[in-house]
């Protein structure tokens, strides 16, 4: 699934515009984009939760030379799958 | 932020819908990623990040408070991995 399929789903259950429904649809993830960059996290109830979490700088290796290198403190996106979500993947599995 | 802030930003946008409609479209958003993530299908946004199903192995388990031993089945979890423009835009808005 891409983008695209997103839209189209948009498209044929709201009753936009292709073009309405594009627009809406990367509005959606430019937001969510620029709340993560801001560090706050998103919780999708249903799908789960973006959180953006600190790394300290620690020390690493380059796997290829053996060369001692740091690794600078970071910022990393995660995502944590809601119960609801997870239970869906595996239905077929629990009603068995 | 939730998901009805996430509609009430986008029906702020004036980007083409009432915040009835925001509600709407943020749902359908979701509920479509989590209908191809149940078919099996990965999901790819550009920029944002990829969603995919992964196996995970049965195995034993242990029930902590009695200690008694569980068979845990095989099981499929969602895994999102960042995109790389997302991943620059966290880390650049940590670095100011």
């Amino acid at each position: 699934m891409t983008k695209a399929d997103i839209i189209e789903s948009v498209y044929e259950q709201i009753g936009f515009s292709k073009r309405e429904a594009a627009d809406v649809v990367e509005t959606v993830f430019e937001t969510m984009k620029s709340t993560l960059a801001n560090g706050e996290k998103i919780k999708v109830s249903g799908f789960g939760n973006f959180v953006v979490r600190s790394k300290r700088a620690r020390v690493g290796r380059n796997p290829q030379t053996g060369d001692v290198i740091t690794i600078s403190e970071r910022r990393v996106l995660t995502f944590k799958p809601s119960q609801v979500l997870k239970d869906a993947l595996n239905d077929n599995q629990s009603d068995a | 932020m939730t998901k009805s802030e996430l509609a009430q930003l986008l029906a702020d946008s004036g980007c083409c819908v009432t915040r009835r409609h925001a509600d709407r479209v943020v749902s359908t958003i979701f509920n479509s990623m989590g209908q191809a993530l149940v078919d099996g299908d990965r999901i790819e946004i550009r920029g944002f990040g990829s969603f995919e199903v992964r196996s995970r192995p049965a195995r034993k388990g242990r029930n902590p408070r009695t200690g008694q031993s569980v068979d845990i089945s095989e099981r499929k979890v969602p895994h999102f991995r960042a995109g790389k423009e997302i991943r620059k835009l966290i880390n650049d808005a940590a670095g100011s």
